[in-house]
């Protein structure tokens, strides 16, 4: 099966873990100024690209954390896993 | 206030314990004595934990996954800011008050959790070949020696394996999910 290395407990069973979608998606800083189209593609709208593609796992079964991870999306390899919200 | 007094808590799993002793050969499967349990929070950094090892009466565990015995029970590192600590021999909400008051003024704290998992001890030379039927880490001792714990899933349920010893290994289960492991393992012993 497909390990995850988690940053917190090493590499687990996929099922182990949850997933969390596209990372790194910043909040508007003033929501009230958007209008509908706006506020749609934020809720709804994420990128769908072949190749690499940052998001977020969460594991679940094990330390409960979030974790940012790269994923290549024609092959599922994951290129690296860190803790949520780090940048090194 | 009803009167609690007559009430004696039995263990989660006083239905499966005949089926357990009856398990021939090896590895031994028993019951743990329930213990006392808190989950405690507190960031790592702040110099909490050598002010709880001090009171405590041993160090608490500085890996990720791994375990260390303190008094009269374990405190087991759960995630980077989250410990799991037993004691045998104190009450729930003295354990519980006494750890979060000593996280306190680290801006931590305790929550007691003893009603939440119940332990299992597998303890013989297949032990872990007999955990391995339903975990997928490395369970061998170079991996997993004592000291190491981890939580994982065995067949379906979440749990928190703790390694005593290469023959001699912990299982602490959600209580609502301590049946089906019961189960499954006594099935997988059976098979063996």
């Amino acid at each position: 099966m497909q390990l995850i290395t988690c940053p917190w407990c090493g590499p687990r069973e996929e099922t182990e873990f949850r997933y969390g979608g596209q990372a790194d998606l910043a909040y508007p800083a003033d929501p009230s100024a958007l209008d509908d189209e706006q506020w749609a593609r934020f809720v709804f709208f994420r990128d769908n690209p072949e190749g690499a593609f940052a998001e977020r796992w969460c594991h679940d079964a094990g330390c409960r954390r979030w974790l940012r991870a790269v994923r290549d999306t024609r092959t599922y390899v994951f290129a690296e896993t860190r803790p949520y919200g780090r940048t090194a | 206030m009803a009167d609690t007094s007559v009430l004696t808590r039995r263990h989660p799993l006083e239905s499966r314990r005949a089926a357990l002793e009856a398990l021939v050969g090896d590895p031994a499967i028993t019951l743990e004595p329930l213990v006392s349990a808190v989950d405690l929070r507190v960031d790592p950094d702040g110099g909490a934990l050598d002010a709880l090892a001090a009171a405590l009466g041993g160090p608490l565990p500085t890996a990720v996954d791994t375990w260390t015995g303190i008094g009269d029970g374990e405190a087991l590192r759960l995630g980077p800011d989250e410990w799991l600590l037993t004691s045998a021999g104190t009450d729930p909400h003295r354990w519980e008050d006494r750890v979060d008051s000593l996280a306190a003024p680290f801006g931590g704290m305790a929550v007691d959790v003893s009603a939440q998992r119940v332990a299992l001890r597998l303890h013989g030379a297949h032990a872990r070949e007999l955990l391995a039927s339903g975990c997928s880490i490395d369970l061998r001792p170079g991996r997993f020696g004592r000291g190491r714990c981890a939580q994982t899933l065995f067949g379906q349920a979440p749990v928190l394996l703790v390694a005593h010893a290469d023959d001699d290994l912990h299982l602490f289960v959600r209580s609502s999910f301590s049946g089906y492991v019961a189960d499954r393992l006594v099935d997988a012993a059976a098979l063996r």
